[in-house]
């Protein structure tokens, strides 16, 4: 049954995987031959269809120009705040995850354990269930409505799923490798630095790739704790859709759809099969 | 002489020495791991606090005990959301399931291209769901979507209205939701698939089994735990989804795709009701746990069977 030679059977699961995979593939390639047709001749035909023009100022206008509730800058500055969002938390979570997930699975101290178990309780915790704490503490301290706001939250909500990654992978590490850097005298940095960092690549571009797609893609907390122009560029999609009713502009709206799926998109596309270990620690949890 | 004093005050000094020596790497140990679990514990009893507070505008101290649970319980608002997450629930977790497994097992037939498919299968993972469900809302609008089309190419009798239909309206959000994580299950399994011992396969083929009586009796039945990790993956995702009905209906038409974490942003921070949308928000942990709990028990189960084995 696992043969290569070509059968009625074998050609029957050619056409199945086909048809699927043209499935999955075509609200994309939608999206990008919309992003390419004026929005007259969307409108007067549908969105699914071949462009007449090509028009790629479409992209041009979404980039910024284009009128997102009251401003019309495009879509630009909500790139830049999903940017300095994503990028800083990101690399916080990453690092503090690192080094917490090397202490908890190599160093080992007292409350390891108990501390481990609580933090990966984060993986479950709807975000429903943080939504009235973290407005009043980022009221309090000033953060509300700032981008400094999101990534302190990205950045502590991250932690949970960058100490299990690293923790599930520096587990691995043989014991006695850090016995004796300890006996020669090296400390917690110097052995996570010297030791533990060079064999790490692996589970940080993992741990990266997963933070950086979660947070690019998040909603919830963006469109709960920022408005107008600090709005990540989730929330500024769902505002540029919403006054659909007056004039048509879907050609512009797919250009702006992709550029905002692009970021994520690439990271996949470039580093695919580390994203998928990602998917997989995730879910074995 | 100075060698004793030296050696005479070294225990005091090093004591403290040592401990202004340790204290960065206690503070990189500590600070995160503390600040984590500090807000996961606190977070969670506030909001449970506040779910039995009058708090409306502002959070406010005081005891109603279970009245906003009653009220949001007792809103048509919160039982429409609540059917429609079983309906949503089991339809979705069903559909990418089977979706998943059957896109795995063709792939494990040693087909050409597969990392090409794989990746097609797998990329709405990486896209939002607020992409996935503005994509969807156009694709499903009949006025500029499938219908229209199906009606300039002449077919004019095609209806395919479900986004504004009122009693299948949810069934849009199962469709976004199958093709954008139906890749996850089809990822799990074929892991699954190719770490089945082909010794089994082999003895099963020796035996006279076809391919179909292969896969059925030998192959999935080695699935099974995988297929459990799935369920609760997806059911997790179904029972907070937001950003995906928020960008395809955003509850409607009327309130007819209405899920429970929708009704808990509509109480928290439209409404003002914050002590109900606390209780809606604590209502959603509840039905987490029905299903993570029977789940850690199984794997609890499963891993001291393991160690005994």
């Amino acid at each position: 049954m696992r043969d290569r030679s070509f059968t009625p059977s074998r050609a029957l699961i050619y056409l199945i995987v086909t048809l699927f995979a043209a499935a999955y593939l075509a609200p994309l390639v939608v999206v990008i031959l919309n992003s390419l047709r004026t929005n007259e001749e969307i409108a007067q035909s549908s969105m699914i269809g071949w462009p007449q023009h090509w028009a790629f100022g479409n992209y041009a206008l979404a980039w910024s120009g284009f009128c997102v509730a009251e401003t019309c800058a495009g879509i630009r500055p909500y790139m830049l705040n999903s940017a300095l969002v994503t990028i800083p938390a990101t690399i916080f979570s990453t690092l503090l995850g690192a080094v917490a997930g090397y202490a908890v699975s190599l160093w080992r101290f007292r409350g390891d354990v108990w501390i481990y178990g609580i933090v990966t309780l984060g993986l479950f915790l709807p975000q429903q269930m943080r939504l009235l704490p973290w407005t009043i503490v980022l009221r309090d301290i000033g953060l509300i409505n700032t981008l400094s706001g999101l990534v302190l939250i990205h950045t502590i909500q991250g932690l949970s799923f960058t100490v299990l990654f690293c923790r599930n992978y520096y587990i691995a590490i043989p014991h006695e490798l850090i016995r004796a850097a300890r006996i020669d005298g090296a400390g917690f940095f110097r052995i996570f630095w010297r030791i533990i960092l060079p064999l790490s690549a692996p589970i940080l571009i993992v741990t990266v790739i997963w933070q950086f797609t979660h947070i690019w893609n998040e909603f919830l907390y963006g469109v709960t704790f920022t408005t107008g122009q600090q709005q990540p560029v989730t929330a500024a999609l769902i505002a540029l859709s919403t006054p659909i009713a007056d004039i048509p502009k879907q050609g512009v709206q797919s250009a702006a759809v992709i550029i905002a799926a692009l970021p994520t998109l690439l990271i996949y596309l470039f580093g695919g099969r580390y994203f998928v270990r990602g998917l997989t620690a995730g879910a074995v949890k | 002489m100075t060698e004793l004093v030296s050696t005479a005050t070294r225990p005091g000094r090093s004591a403290t020495s040592e401990m202004v020596r340790r204290l960065p790497e206690f503070l990189m140990i500590w600070v995160p791991l503390l600040l984590s679990a500090a807000h996961l514990i606190s977070f969670s009893i506030w909001t449970i606090w506040i779910s039995f507070t009058p708090s409306t505008l502002v959070p406010v101290t005081g005891w109603v005990g279970l009245r906003n649970y009653n009220s949001v319980l007792a809103s048509r608002n919160w039982q429409i959301a609540f059917d429609n997450l079983l309906l949503f629930g089991i339809a979705f977790v069903l559909l990418s399931l089977t979706t998943g497994l059957l896109l795995a097992i063709l792939l494990d037939q040693r087909i050409r291209g597969e990392n090409v498919l794989r990746t097609i299968f797998l990329y709405p993972l990486a896209v939002s769901f607020v992409v996935t469900g503005t994509v969807w809302s156009w694709l499903l609008n009949p006025g500029i979507g499938i219908e229209k089309l199906a009606h300039d190419l002449g077919w004019t009798s095609f209806h395919f209205d479900w986004l504004v239909n009122r009693d299948m309206a949810i069934w849009t959000i199962v469709i976004a939701a199958i093709w954008q994580s139906s890749g996850f299950a089809m990822a799990l399994f074929l892991a699954g698939l190719r770490s089945v011992d082909s010794d089994i396969i082999k003895a099963a083929q020796i035996d006279g089994a076809g391919p179909v009586r292969t896969y059925w009796r030998v192959i999935l039945p080695t699935l099974w735990p995988i297929t459990v990790t799935v369920v609760v993956v997806q059911l997790q995702f179904a029972i907070s989804a937001f950003d995906l009905v928020r960008a395809l209906t955003n509850g409607g038409p009327g309130i007819a795709t209405q899920l429970p974490a929708l009704v808990v942003y509509d109480l928290m921070f439209q409404r003002s009701q914050l002590g109900r949308g606390a209780a809606a928000a604590v209502l959603m942990l509840l039905i987490l746990l029905a299903v993570l709990l029977p789940y850690a028990a199984w794997r609890y189960v499963r891993q001291r069977r393991a160690a005994h084995a």
